[in-house]
């Protein structure tokens, strides 16, 4: 690809770009770092994690920010307009899957000083790492605009929801089994539901990189998808 | 942005084209989805010489009717040339040859049987600089009507005059002061007279050529406003070098470039997805 004959226009780019990227490090860090936490049961990683959800909302709005006024002043056009817009929506899916990790490290704080369940703790642990592979898979789809890498994440979107709807189920065994546990199951649920929405937020990028790259949508409805919940 | 690759195969929008023999026509991608809208000017293997120097190669092109057709590219790559083969503008350049078809409802406009005088009436044309003859604003949209017979008497022409300034969007402006001199307008006014005046004549389509390049943004906002009226009743085809401009007035667009016709489609689909890399380096301002 050419460079733009005026400079200040490619390097406004470039920096969108890169904000993203570095938006996309810090969300996928605190994705992890919530996950490490429940598993662990650690109130400080946690905390830390809710403390640095406002750094992700600050860097959301810059890049919308920039977005808006880059498309006011150059008038981006074809792969400049996509890769304009797909910054912005990148930008606002991450910013998502901050609020979520936060949500994540808040149930931590109250899991934490619950009975430790072992087994359901190791069930989203597998479920945890799988979405923070697809996070960083997109996330290096991204900056290294491998198109055939989003394709990947996106059409394994099911994985991470035959892994909700099976923890879904043993959390329903436990409550059952033990009314004692249903507070911390409860929260477990959400915590599996918040890494269920994690991993849509990195299909729904996968499909944002493969507009700004080809220009052309993806179509959901080709996705292979798993049967609805079932008791 | 260099590892991006993406290997498609070009689709088929618009099979119409499929029947022409030409292979040139693979880079017109159509203007709509809908395979039905009329071809009004339908351009086939078009070389233009300059003497030795050839200026178009090869340009296959469909210009549909009641659309407007904008033509974009670099200074030099034969876009004004295009516009002037489809009115015979460049029958008046000493050495310059036409060669390939150009039709217009299917007929050859270089064929010997064209008067190139009716076929401007039919083809009109409005240039970068407005040029309103020295006369009266009236007289200036009277003179088309008066030499090809179009009226029958003084209340007739007064009738078209009215009616042209009308849809040029000029009469509320000029009406109270029609026999003063026509140069004596605003440059906006005049290219909006000059439009009624290519008007008058009930051309079937209007050749734009950088209708908008002299003039400020709220005369050019007026000419835009124009050119969306217009598109109802006439093919226009636009040259403009305002990529913003050919992505807001027109529903094709038509790129050229090195005298050859690059790419062509639907303008929403040029502007956001283009499938040549030249064309995306040329809109997108990454070589001029």
């Amino acid at each position: 690809m050419n460079e733009h004959i005026v400079k200040s226009y490619e390097d406004e780019l470039n920096t969108l770009t890169a904000e993203c990227a570095r938006m996309g490090g810090l969300t996928e860090a605190a994705v992890a770092d919530s996950l490490e936490a429940v598993i662990k049961r650690d109130k400080s990683l946690a905390e830390s994690v809710v403390d640095r959800d406002e750094r992700l909302d600050v860097l959301q709005a810059d890049i919308e920010r920039k977005s808006i006024r880059l498309i006011a002043l150059r008038q981006p056009m074809a792969n400049d307009l996509r890769r304009t817009v797909a910054a912005m929506k990148i930008a606002t899916n991450l910013e998502r899957c901050g609020d979520l990790a936060k949500n994540i490290a808040k149930r931590t704080l109250i899991l934490a000083d619950a009975e430790p369940m072992a087994p359901l703790t190791r069930s989203i642990e597998r479920m945890g790492r799988l979405v923070c592979g697809r996070l960083k898979d997109v996330l290096d789809a991204y900056t290294s605009s491998d198109v055939d890498r989003a394709i990947l994440v996106w059409s394994r979107d099911d994985e991470v929801d035959e892994h909700y709807n099976s923890l879904f189920r043993e959390l329903l065994t436990y409550m059952m089994g033990d009314p004692r546990t249903i507070t911390a199951c409860a929260h477990l649920l959400f915590v599996a539901k918040n890494l269920e929405r994690i991993g849509d937020h990195a299909t729904n990028i996968a499909e944002i990189i493969h507009y700004e790259i080809t220009g052309e949508e993806m179509i959901s409805a080709e996705r292979p998808k798993t049967d609805a919940l079932r008791g | 942005m260099n590892q991006r690759q993406f290997n498609q195969p070009l689709r088929h929008r618009d099979d119409e084209g499929a029947a022409a023999p030409a292979v040139h026509i693979a880079v017109d991608r159509g203007h709509s989805a809908d395979k039905s809208a009329a071809i009004k000017i339908r351009a086939r293997d078009v070389n233009v010489f300059y003497g030795d120097k050839q200026a178009l190669f090869d340009v296959g092109l469909d210009v549909p009717e009641r659309a407007v057709t904008a033509l974009i590219g670099p200074s030099g790559c034969g876009k004004s040339t295009f516009l002037r083969c489809i009115n015979r503008m460049n029958d008046t350049i000493p050495g310059c040859t036409v060669r390939g078809r150009i039709e217009l409802d299917g007929e050859d406009v270089n064929d010997r049987s064209i008067d190139p005088v009716v076929l401007r009436a039919r083809v009109g044309m409005v240039f970068q600089k407005p040029n309103p003859f020295p006369k009266t604003i009236f007289e200036n949209v009277a003179y088309g009507p008066r030499i090809h017979g179009l009226a029958t008497g003084k209340a007739e022409l007064e009738a078209i005059v009215e009616s042209s300034l009308k849809r040029a969007g000029l009469w509320a402006e000029v009406a109270d002061r029609l026999h003063q001199p026509g140069t004596g307008l605003s440059g906006g006014q005049q290219q909006r007279l000059v439009i009624a005046r290519a008007i008058a004549v009930s051309p079937e389509v209007i050749l734009m050529d950088e209708p908008c390049s002299a003039l400020d943004p709220i005369a050019t906002a007026k000419i835009e406003e124009l050119i969306d009226e217009l598109r109802n009743q006439y093919c226009i085809v636009i040259v403009t070098h305002s990529m913003a401009q050919a992505a807001r007035v027109s529903q094709k667009t038509a790129f050229f470039h090195l005298g050859k016709l690059v790419e062509a489609g639907p303008t929403g689909e040029i502007f956001t997805n283009p499938r040549d890399s030249r064309t995306q380096d040329y809109i997108t301002g990454r070589f001029g």
